[in-house]
C-alpha cells in the first residue's frame, strides 16, 4: 500500500471522479451542474496542491512495483496539466457564455432537431457527466506521464483518450458536426491504439520486459534483434505522434477541433498534447536514449512535416477555430524541435543549463496558456445562438470590443513568438537545445516555419482590428470563469516573455527522469 | 544622480505614455500623448548631457539560466540616436496633431481615434529608445522585434486602401529579418555556452573567441536582419510600398527612426561582435551599397508618386551609410553615424513637406500637382530647402554626413566612392525635377480647388524646427562629430585595424 503514496494526487483524481458518477445519481438534477463542478474543481486544487508539496519535498521515487516513475518531470508535468485542466473546467462550467446554458448538450441521446430534444432543452436538462468525464481524463493524462512500463502507459493512453471521445460529441450547437467529430476522432484513435500496442508488443519481443529501463539496458546490452526494436520504436511512435497532432498523423486535428465543443477543443489542444509530449519525451530518452542516433533524424523529418504543413494549410484558413487547429499542428512541430536535440545531462549537457526536457516543459506552459485564452475568446463570438467562427464573423471584433480585441492579439502574438511573450521565450529554449543537439539546420527550418505561422496570426489580426465591423455577429457577455481564463492567459502571457527566470529554474530542476 | 536609473526611466516614460494615452479617449488623448513626448524630450536631453561626463550604464541579470541581462548604456552612437528619436517624436505627433478629422483623405479609409496613433507612436519611440540603449543582444532584440508590432497597428488605423498588403509585407518582411537574428541569436547562445558561460552581454560576447566559420554565419544572420530593416537593394521592396500607404507621420517614425537599426546594428553587432567576419564580407556589401544607392535614386527619380519618392530616395543614402560603415576607416564609419542623424531630420522633413501637400489634395501623384508655388509659397519654400538638404548641398547636415564618407572611403576604395559620386548628381535631378513638376507652371483648376491655404502656425512650427536642425548641424558639424566619431573609434580599435585616413568631419 505504502508504495502508491507517492501517486497519490493520481488517485485523488481517480477516486474524485469515481465519486462524482456517483453524485449523478445522488444529487437532484437542479443542484447537480454547480455541485459537480465545485466538486471537480476542489478534486483538481486538492491534487494540484499535494503534487505541488510532494514536488517540494521530494527526490522522486518509483512508486505501483516501479510501474509510475513519480519524478521531476511527472511532478512538474502533473503541475502543468492539473492547472490548465483546472483552466479547462472554468469554461466548461461558464453558462452565461451561453445565455445560461452549459456549453454541452442537453441530452446527448436524444436525435438531434428531434422532439426528444426539444424536450430535453425546455426541462433545462445538462450532461453534466461532463465533469467526472473530465477527471477520469486527466487521470489517464496524469499517469501517462509517469508511466514507466509500456502496459501502463497503454492502459493510460486509452483511460484519457475514451472519455475526450464522449465529450467530443458533446456539443450543444451544430451536433452533427460534433458526432461526426467524435467518431473520427474515436477510430482513427482506436487505429492509433491498434500500432501503439503492436509496437509494444514487439518492443516486448526485443527485450523481454515492459519496463522501459529494461528495453534501455537490452539496447546497450545489444542483445535481441535489432529489426524488432526499430519496428517497435516506429509503432510505438506514431501511436503518441498520433494524440501530439504531428503530420502524418494529424488528419483527425482540424475536424476534431472544429466540431467539439470549444472548451473541450482548448482542454484538448493542450492537456493531450501535454501528456503526449511528455510520454514522447520519456520513452524516446529513457526507453530508446542510447538508440538516440537513430530516431533524432526519424523525429527531425517529422518536425519538419509538422511545422511546414502547419504553418501553409493554415495559411490558406478562413475560419478562427480551424486556424487554431492548424496553429497547433505547427506547434506540435515546434515542441517535437526540442525533443530532437535530445540535449540532457546524459547527452553530455553541463549542469545547469536548460535542456530538451525543461525546454519542452517551459514550451508547452507558454504555448497553453494563449491557446486556452484563445479559445475561451472563439466561444464568445455567436451568430444567432451558435458560435460564429468564420473571419467574416470576427471582422472588426477589435474595434467592437476592444479589451477581448487586444486579448486576442496578445494571444495570437505570443502564439507567433513575438517578444515581451512567453512564446518567443519558449522558441528561444526549443530552438536553443535543438541547436546544442547539433541539428542547426532544423532550427533555421523552424524559423522559417514560424514566419508563415506569423502570417496567419497577424492575418487574424488584421480581421480584428483592420475590417470593418461585421453587423449580424454579437459577441456575448463572458462569464467569470471565461475572464479568468482570458485574464490568467495575459497576465502569464507576460510574466513568461518578462520574467522567464523562476519558471525556468523551476522546470531545470525538475527535468531529469528517473529510471 | 549617480542611483537614479536615468536610462530606464527614459525608456519607460514613454510606455508609461502610451498607457495613459491608450486610456484617456478623443483628443484629449491625443495632448497626454504629446505632452509625454515632450516629457520624453527633456530627459532624453539630459540624458545626452550626462552621458557625456557620468557612466549611465546599469546591468542587472534577467534570465540567469540562459545568461541575459537587462543591461543599458549609452555610448556615441547610442547618445546620437536617443537624441534624433525624442526630437523627432513630438514632431511627428505634432504633425499627427488633426488626424482625426476627415478631411485629411488620400485616405477615404475609416480611421481610428487620434490617441490611438499617440500611444502607438510612443510605444514606437519607447522600443526604440531601448533598441538603442541595449548591451545586451537578447534585450535588443526583444525590443527590436517588438518595435514591429505598433509600427504594424500604425499602418492598419490610419493607411491607405491598400494597407492590408503593406503591413503585411512590412510586418512579414522585418519579421524574416528578424527571425534570421534570432537564429544566430542561438548560435551565439551556444558558442558562447560553449566557451565556458551562456551570456548575451555585448562586452562578453566580443571577448570570447568563436570559430572564424561559426562567426561568419552568424555574421551573416545579423546582417541579413540590418540589411532588411536598413532597407537594402535587393530587400528594399516593402518600403517604398509601405510609405505610399501610411500616413506620413507613421512613416517618419518607420524611416527616421526604426531604420536606424539597420546602421546602428550593424556598427554595433557585425562590427563589434564579429570582425574578421565583417571584413571578410565587405567587398560583396560595398557592391551591395553602391546598388542600392543608384538603384534608389533611379526609382526615385522614375517615380510617380511623391512619398514613394521620398522612400526610394533613402533607401539610396542608406546605401551610402552602409558604404561608409563597412569602408572601415575611422572618418567614413564617423560620417556614416553623422549622416544616420543627419538623415533622420532630412527624411522627417521631407515626409512633413509631402504630407502637407498630400493632406490638402488629397492625393500623392506628382501629376496631381502643378503650380503649387504660386498657392503655397512657404510650402514651396520649405519643400525646395528639405529638398536640397537631402541632395546633400553643402551647410546642411547631410552634406557632412556624405562627404566624410566620402573622404574617408576613399583611400580605401577609390573607385567605388568615385562611382557614388555619380548618384549626388542624380540625388540633385529627383528633388529639382520633383519640385518642377508639382511646384511650377500654372496650376491646373482643380489643384486650384485643392490647395487654398499655405502654411499654417502648427505646420511652419514642425517644419521650422527641422530646417533648424539641418542647418545648424550643417554649419557646425563638431556638435555631432564629437559624439560620433567617440564609437567609429571605438569600433574601429575592436576591428583592430589602422586607420587608413587621418582627418575629421572637422578637418576638411
Amino acid at each position: 500500500m505504502e508504495a502508491f503514496i507517492p501517486a497519490a494526487p493520481l488517485f485523488v483524481v481517480f477516486i474524485g471522479a469515481i465519486i462524482g458518477v456517483a453524485m449523478e445519481g445522488a444529487v437532484p438534477r437542479l443542484h447537480r451542474p454547480t455541485i459537480q463542478s465545485w466538486w471537480t474543481a476542489l478534486v483538481i486544487v486538492a491534487a494540484l496542491g499535494w503534487t505541488a508539496v510532494d514536488w517540494n519535498r521530494g527526490q522522486g521515487t518509483l512508486s505501483a512495483k516501479a510501474s509510475l516513475a513519480i519524478d521531476g518531470p511527472t511532478w512538474a508535468a502533473w503541475v502543468l496539466l492539473l492547472f490548465f485542466g483546472l483552466l479547462s473546467l472554468l469554461l466548461f462550467a461558464d453558462h452565461r457564455v451561453g445565455g445560461g446554458e452549459s456549453p454541452f448538450v442537453a441530452s446527448a441521446s436524444a436525435v438531434p432537431a428531434s422532439q426528444a430534444e426539444r424536450d430535453a432543452i425546455a426541462a433545462r436538462q445538462e450532461q453534466t457527466e461532463v465533469y467526472p468525464l473530465l477527471l477520469f481524463s486527466l487521470t489517464g493524462m496524469m499517469s501517462f506521464i509517469a508511466a514507466n512500463d509500456m502496459i501502463t502507459m497503454f492502459v493510460s493512453l486509452e483511460i484519457f483518450s475514451f472519455p475526450l471521445y464522449i465529450l467530443a460529441s458533446l456539443a450543444r450547437r451544430r451536433r452533427l458536426l460534433s458526432q461526426e467529430a467524435a467518431l473520427k476522432y474515436f477510430l482513427l484513435g482506436a487505429l492509433s491504439s491498434a500500432l501503439f500496442l503492436y509496437g509494444l508488443a514487439l518492443l516486448y519481443g526485443f527485450s523481454g520486459s515492459f519496463f522501459l529501463r529494461d528495453i534501455d539496458s537490452s539496447i546497450t546490452s545489444g542483445a535481441g534483434s535489432e529489426p524488432l526494436l526499430l519496428a517497435g520504436m516506429g509503432l510505438v511512435s506514431v501511436g503518441i505522434l498520433f494524440k501530439l497532432g504531428a503530420v502524418p498523423f494529424h488528419n483527425w486535428v482540424p475536424d476534431v477541433y472544429t466540431g467539439s465543443p470549444t472548451p473541450v477543443t482548448g482542454f484538448m489542444a493542450i492537456c493531450t498534447k501535454l501528456a503526449a509530449a511528455v510520454g514522447l519525451l520519456r520513452i524516446l530518452y529513457v526507453a530508446l536514449g542510447a538508440m538516440r542516433w537513430d530516431w533524432q533524424l526519424y523525429v527531425a523529418v517529422i518536425a519538419v512535416l509538422t511545422m511546414l504543413a502547419g504553418g501553409l494549410i493554415g495559411l490558406m484558413q478562413t475560419d478562427v477555430k480551424r486556424l487554431m487547429a492548424y496553429s497547433s499542428i505547427a506547434h506540435a512541430g515546434f515542441i517535437l524541435t526540442g525533443v530532437v536535440g535530445a540535449t540532457t545531462v546524459i547527452s553530455g549537457l553541463a549542469e545547469g543549463r536548460i535542456g530538451s526536457v525543461a525546454s519542452v516543459l517551459f514550451y508547452l506552459a507558454a504555448y497553453g496558456l494563449p491557446t486556452l485564452g484563445t479559445f475561451a475568446i472563439i466561444a464568445l463570438v455567436r451568430r444567432s445562438g451558435a458560435e460564429s467562427s468564420g473571419f467574416d464573423a470576427w471582422a472588426g471584433l477589435g474595434r467592437r470590443r476592444p479589451v477581448l480585441g487586444v486579448a486576442m492579439t496578445i494571444f495570437l502574438l505570443s502564439m507567433a513568438g513575438m517578444p515581451l511573450t512567453g512564446g518567443l521565450i519558449a522558441k528561444i529554449m526549443v530552438f536553443a537545445a535543438a541547436w546544442q543537439g547539433h541539428y542547426q539546420w532544423l532550427v533555421v527550418v523552424a524559423v522559417v516555419a514560424s514566419l508563415v505561422t506569423a502570417g496567419f496570426y497577424f492575418r487574424v489580426i488584421w480581421v480584428l482590428f483592420g475590417e470593418a465591423p461585421s453587423e449580424q455577429t454579437a459577441v456575448v457577455q463572458p462569464g467569470a470563469g471565461t475572464w479568468t481564463v482570458i485574464w490568467t492567459g495575459i497576465i502569464g502571457t507576460f510574466v513568461l516573455g518578462v520574467c522567464p527566470g523562476p519558471l525556468l529554474e523551476v522546470l531545470n530542476n525538475a527535468a531529469v527522469f528517473l529510471r | 544622480m549617480e542611483n537614479i536609473p536615468m536610462l530606464t526611466i527614459l525608456g519607460l516614460l514613454p510606455l508609461v505614455g502610451a498607457l495613459v494615452a491608450f486610456g484617456v479617449k478623443g483628443r484629449a488623448g491625443r495632448n497626454v500623448a504629446f505632452g509625454f513626448s515632450l516629457l520624453t524630450f527633456a530627459v532624453g536631453f539630459a540624458v545626452f548631457h550626462m552621458s557625456l561626463h557620468s557612466d549611465l550604464a546599469q546591468t542587472v541579470d534577467w534570465i540567469p539560466q540562459i545568461g541575459a541581462h537587462y543591461a543599458l548604456s549609452v555610448d556615441g552612437m547610442a547618445r546620437a540616436m536617443v537624441l534624433l528619436t525624442v526630437i523627432l517624436t513630438p514632431l511627428v505627433l505634432a504633425f499627427e496633431w488633426n488626424n482625426d478629422t476627415p478631411h485629411l483623405a488620400a485616405h477615404k479609409t475609416p480611421r481610428w481615434d487620434v490617441n490611438v496613433f499617440g500611444a502607438l507612436a510612443l510605444l514606437v519611440e519607447g522600443f526604440a529608445l531601448f533598441v538603442f540603449m541595449s548591451a545586451d543582444v537578447l534585450l535588443f532584440y526583444l525590443f527590436f522585434e517588438g518595435s514591429l508590432i505598433p509600427l504594424f497597428l500604425m499602418i492598419v488605423g490610419w493607411g491607405g486602401e491598400k494597407r492590408r498588403g503593406a503591413a503585411l509585407k512590412f510586418l512579414l518582411f522585418s519579421l524574416a529579418g528578424g527571425l534570421v537574428m534570432l537564429v544566430a541569436l542561438i548560435g551565439v547562445y551556444a558558442a558562447t555556452s560553449a566557451a565556458g558561460n551562456p551570456t548575451f552581454l555585448v562586452s562578453e560576447i566580443a571577448a570570447i573567441e568563436i570559430d572564424p566559420r561559426l562567426a561568419r554565419w552568424l555574421f551573416a544572420g545579423f546582417f541579413f536582419a540590418f540589411a532588411v530593416k536598413a532597407p537594402m537593394v535587393p530587400v528594399h521592396t516593402w518600403l517604398p510600398d509601405t510609405a505610399e500607404q501610411a500616413t506620413p507621420g507613421t512613416s517618419t517614425m518607420l524611416v527616421g527612426v526604426l531604420d536606424k537599426i539597420g546602421t546602428f546594428g550593424m556598427i554595433k553587432f557585425c562590427l563589434g561582435l564579429f570582425g574578421e567576419a565583417s571584413q571578410w564580407a565587405s567587398q560583396l556589401v560595398i557592391i551591395v551599397a553602391v546598388v542600392s544607392i543608384f538603384y534608389g535614386a533611379f526609382m526615385a527619380i522614375t517615380s510617380k508618386n511623391l512619398l514613394r519618392l521620398v522612400a526610394y530616395t533613402s533607401v539610396s543614402h542608406f546605401g551610402f551609410m552602409v558604404l561608409g560603415i563597412f569602408a572601415f576607416t575611422i572618418t567614413s564609419i564617423a560620417g556614416s553615424i553623422f549622416y544616420m542623424l543627419a538623415h533622420g531630420f532630412s527624411s522627417a522633413a521631407m515626409f512633413f513637406v509631402v504630407g502637407f501637400l498630400v493632406n490638402r489634395r488629397g492625393s500623392a501623384e506628382i501629376s496631381d500637382f502643378g503650380g503649387v508655388q504660386r498657392l503655397a509659397p512657404v510650402l514651396a519654400g520649405t519643400f525646395l530647402v528639405s529638398g536640397l538638404a537631402t541632395l546633400g548641398l553643402p551647410g546642411t547636415a547631410n552634406f557632412a554626413g556624405e562627404f566624410s564618407i566620402m573622404v574617408g572611403a576613399f583611400r580605401v576604395i577609390p573607385v567605388m566612392v568615385f562611382v557614388s559620386v555619380i548618384a549626388t548628381v542624380l540625388a540633385g535631378l529627383y528633388v529639382l525635377w520633383a519640385y518642377q513638376r508639382v511646384f511650377t507652371g500654372e496650376p491646373t483648376e482643380e489643384v486650384r480647388e485643392k490647395i487654398t491655404d499655405d502654411l499654417g502656425g502648427r505646420e511652419r512650427a514642425i517644419i521650422g524646427v527641422l530646417i533648424f536642425l539641418l542647418l545648424f548641424f550643417g554649419f557646425i558639424p563638431r556638435f555631432g562629430a564629437s559624439v560620433s566619431e567617440k564609437t567609429a573609434t571605438a569600433t574601429m580599435s575592436q576591428l583592430g585595424i589602422d586607420d587608413p585616413v587621418n582627418g575629421s568631419i572637422g578637418g576638411k
